[in-house]
């Protein structure tokens, strides 16, 4: 395996008495394509937030780079090259794709200032602009590019989305169920996207879902859990095929 | 001890009335997700009709059964199934405007009504100064006793109705999640609607329970009592009942011993009591779990439709220049008709209007374009004032007073925003609100503040040989402080905080894992905000000449972000728009008898009213309505027939069904982008959404 991009050692969530996640061990290396699939409630989207700093582990810790990033806040794990999309939604209502990505832009490369803003400096370059019109081409957005982002479908503002955690690019990105509501020719534009970033662009992609064909056609490796513990992880077919994975998850029969 | 006792026990009938408007308070926010500020006029209701009807000679049994039992639960009724079933899927400033407008629409429609006489509280039982027995050598009237045992007793029978009827297990079911309730057959509205009901019924019992222990039946006292049961919801963390009960007394209490043990006649003790319950609302917020977390979370809420954030659409060439230039021309002849023609006390009513609509700006900033709700602007207008009025005394020319009080306030604004950061929502609202009272019901009345009611002297200013003390002359020096702000908030607007603004009124947790530091931005714009409402405080009070605690009551502040939101949130022209609008009417209304002068904050409560439906104002609404208007118009008179039919655009039924969501059709309409993929798959959408939404009014 290459050097770890991102390595949790232990980590441990609870909700009250429920374990999300237990004793989580993971290593992602730079570029690697990885799907996480599971049981609904086997705290995929809970290593999602505790990676991210949405939520604060009650043990164990986050490695990102070689640097403990557990005790950092969202905005900066983000800004260290972590880019995320949401199993729910959270666009920016009232904004349109192009301006999700330019904000992006903005908030990613630090560059405005209060001052600047009130000189008149803060609107967006042509590089940015012309950024966020080649990510809206790569995602397939460019024909509502300045539509407002409620107006989309479920399908697009997952696209939104997934451009919008595109922008930098970042060095890992987490995607929670990024095929739910996309229609087939949205679902080709995912898959192609996805399989691409890790070649073409180095970013190692993390994969929540259910879609095991499209799981397939993406990743390269696929990480299990169930009730908050890694029961299985290596090669896809080698995953797919143990019985433990097929008892807990696929159903015997599959 | 026996003082101690003294002190103590009348503190627990005012703590019995603060836990009834706490309990229903906390019912109807956990089963709607609406914080009902109306509380406070629903029991100022009951309270008059009661009143009225013992006057009247009525027998108190009938008297209570109207105020208590029909009147205020028939207005709770009305307000669920008129507003606020609407609300549940919106945000929070959707949820808050209406009950605003509704805390200040229902005691001026009362006062309207009933007139300004004076009426004298009555008591429902016992006498109410007849001393029944001593408890510890203290005397306990009659009014303490029925005010407790009422309580001890309605509150044991909530209990009792939520814990084991079939009613109480449905609302438990609602507040958990009202989409899952819904599909286990249970109607969520109907029984969100009978918690409206019933915590309608507490507020009004409230009311008429606390009347006698104030000299008359004043609205002002029933928002105190409001203000305090706030505060015990804040203790229970807005979610449970035996806590929020226990808070409550626990305030009464402690407010009497207070009044009891502070050195009296300082400011300290006059003041501190009255805002007492604020520091604790403060302390509860900042310490307490933060009302996030008791923020409803649904499983299924990832079937309401996105929250709905106004957006102006993009216009026809043609309509947008049209626009603008009928915008400048109308502009223009304000102006200078303003210079030239109208008479004196019209053109300081204008005057009054550009620095209204200073303050107004910093509500466009926080609230428009942050999503940050802030009921405390008043009170940066006020640090403005009072900062620049001190500064005058101490021979700081005015100007420079006037932008050193932007500075201060400022400061204020960043110390302010400080213990919100935790905090979202309603919460920094409520947050802002209890610094707004502590401003006037203490900071003010300090003769190093704002001098009490005797308030300070400001001066006109000069620079140089230029003398602004004349009407005229004030006028041109407030226009150009508003231009200036107003372009630098656009030019913010523009930049990246603007956008970065934007973003986090769309969704905090998208903003921050786009690497938007969330916290430093609220504290930012919270700063920029205080800054010119400080500033336009200043402009105020040398507007005035003379200014004092009451020119920012926290009254104000309440009604500052009930009348910039009927008007328009979002845009910096509906700021303006607002406080020209707000002096205009405020003139023409102020030669009105006394019973009619709230006519003013009426017209502006009921248009907020609207605010459900057309969360950009009335003013943007109409003006979207109109330009919509011209937008066809002009594709009519350009496009042939055939082309005129295949243009993109909905069927007229979507088309308004959009509009009435505040969202007008012509966005979707100049997308320009007809395959089917854009506008196919969006109908789809709102259809699987509209499976589990809330029955909504396609009217």
């Amino acid at each position: 395996m290459a050097s770890a991009l991102l390595q949790t050692a232990g980590l441990t969530k609870r909700f009250g008495r429920v374990a999300a996640l237990s004793e989580v061990s993971l290593r992602f290396g730079a570029g690697e394509t990885v799907g996480v699939i599971g049981p609904n409630g086997a705290g995929k989207t809970t290593l999602f937030d505790c990676i991210l700093g949405v939520l604060q582990p009650d043990a164990g810790s986050v490695l990102f780079q070689g640097r403990r990033v557990d005790r950092l806040p969202v905005f900066r794990r983000s800004l260290l090259g972590i880019g995320r999309t949401f199993q729910r939604l959270e666009l920016f209502s009232g904004m349109t794709p192009r301006e999700h990505l330019l904000v992006t832009e903005r908030a990613r490369s630090g560059r405005g200032a209060l001052w600047k803003d009130a000189l008149g400096l803060g609107r967006p370059t042509p590089g940015e602009k012309r950024q966020a019109a080649d990510l809206l081409d790569l995602v397939g957005l460019a024909d509502v590019a300045d539509a407002p982002v409620e107006s989309l479908s479920l399908g697009r503002s997952r696209l939104v989305e997934l451009a919008r955690a595109l922008v930098g690019p970042p060095k890992l990105l987490l995607c929670d169920e990024p095929s739910s509501g996309l229609d087939d020719a949205e679902r080709a534009t995912l898959v192609s996207v996805l399989g691409r970033l890790g070649h073409e662009r180095d970013v190692a992609v993390v994969v929540v879902e259910h879609d095991l064909d499209l799981v397939g056609a993406v990743v390269g490796r696929l990480v299990v859990l169930d009730v908050g513990r890694v029961i299985a992880d290596g090669p896809v077919e080698a995953v797919l095929a143990d019985t433990v994975v097929r008892r807990a998850y696929l159903g015997v029969d599959r | 001890m026996s003082l101690f006792l003294s002190y103590l026990l009348p503190g627990i009938p005012y703590g019995c009335a603060y836990a009834l408007m706490a309990v229903g308070l906390v019912l109807t926010y956990r089963a709607s997700g609406v914080f009902n500020l109306a509380f406070g006029a629903q029991a100022f209701v009951s309270a008059v009709i009661f009143s009225i009807a013992l006057h009247d000679g009525w027998p108190g049994w009938a008297a209570f059964v109207v105020a208590v039992l029909l009147a205020s639960p028939a207005l709770g009724l009305a307000m669920e199934r008129l507003l606020f079933r609407y609300t549940r899927a919106a945000g929070p400033l959707v949820k808050l405007v209406p009950a605003l407008g509704l805390l200040i629409a229902i005691p001026a429609v009362t006062q309207m009504l009933v007139g300004t006489a004076t009426r004298l509280p009555s008591s429902l039982v016992l006498q109410p100064w007849k001393v029944y027995f001593h408890l510890a050598s203290t005397p306990v009237s009659g009014e303490e006793l029925s005010t407790t045992v009422i309580t001890v007793a309605v509150v044991a029978a909530f209990a009792l109705v939520l814990r084991s009827s079939g009613l109480g297990l449905r609302m438990r079911a609602v507040v958990e999640s009202p989409r899952m309730a819904e599909l286990s057959g249970v109607r969520a509205d109907r029984t969100s609607a009978a918690a409206w009901v019933l915590s309608s019924l507490l507020a009004g019992l409230a009311g008429v329970l606390l009347a006698p222990m104030y000299s008359t039946v004043a609205s002002s006292n029933f928002t105190a009592l409001l203000v305090a049961a706030i505060a015990a919801a804040a203790i229970g963390s807005f979610a449970s009942l035996p806590l929020t009960l226990v808070g409550a007394i626990g305030l009464g209490i402690a407010q009497q011993l207070l009044a009891g043990y502070l050195p009296s006649g300082t400011i300290l003790s006059s003041g501190l009591r009255p805002a007492f319950p604020f520091v604790v609302l403060a302390i509860a917020l900042v310490a307490g779990r933060s009302l996030r977390s008791a923020e409803v979370r649904d499983p299924l809420a990832s079937c309401d439709p996105p929250v709905h954030a106004f957006r102006a659409p993009a216009r026809m060439t043609e309509v947008a220049v049209g626009s603008r230039a009928f915008t400048t021309l109308a502009v223009g002849m304000l102006v200078a008709t303003t210079l030239v023609l109208v008479p004196g006390n019209w053109e300081f009513v204008f005057t009054l209007g550009v620095v209204l609509s200073i303050i107004f700006l910093s509500i466009t900033l926080l609230t428009g374009m942050g999503g940050q709700i802030s009921l405390g602007q008043a009170a940066f207008a006020g640090a403005g004032a009072f900062t620049a009025g001190q500064l005058a005394m101490h021979s700081v020319p005015v100007l420079g007073a006037i932008l050193l009080a932007g500075v201060l306030a400022a400061a204020l604004g960043a110390v302010v925003a400080l213990p919100a950061l935790r905090l979202g929502g309603i919460a920094v609202g409520l947050l802002t609100l209890s610094f707004a009272l502590l401003a006037t019901n203490v900071l003010f009345l300090y003769p190093w503040a704002g001098n009490g009611a005797t308030g300070l002297t400001v001066p006109r200013p000069t620079l140089g040989p230029i003398s602004f003390a004349g009407n005229g002359a004030f006028f041109w020096l407030s226009l150009v402080f508003l231009v200036v702000l107003a372009g630098a908030v656009k030019l913010v607007q523009w930049g990246t905080t603007g956008q970065e603004l934007a973003a986090l009124r769309g969704s905090e947790r998208g903003s921050a894992a786009i690497g938007i530091d969330v916290r430093r931005l609220r504290v930012v714009a919270f700063t920029v905000s205080a800054a010119i409402a400080g500033i336009g405080g200043a402009l105020y009070a040398s507007l005035q000449q003379s200014v004092s605690v009451n020119d920012f009551n926290y009254q104000f502040s309440l009604v500052y972000v009930v009348v910039v939101a009927a008007v328009g949130v979002y845009s910096v022209g509906g700021a303006i728009e607002a406080g020209v609008l707000y002096a205009v009417l405020m003139q023409l209304t102020s030669t009105l008898s006394s019973r009619f002068s709230s006519l003013l904050a009426l017209v502006f409560a009921v248009v907020a009213l609207t605010y459900v439906r057309h969360s950009e104002g009335v003013v943007a609404y109409a003006k979207a309505w109109v330009l919509d208007r011209a937008e066809q118009l002009t594709r009519h008179l350009q496009a042939p027939p055939l082309r005129s039919a295949g243009a993109p655009g909905m069927p007229a039924g979507s088309g308004t069904a959009r509009a009435q969501d505040g969202h007008p059709a012509s966005v979707r309409d100049r997308a320009d982008h007809p395959e089917v993929g854009a506008g196919g798959v969006t109908a789809g959408r709102s259809e699987s959404q509209d499976l589990h939404a809330t029955p909504r009014s396609h009217g």
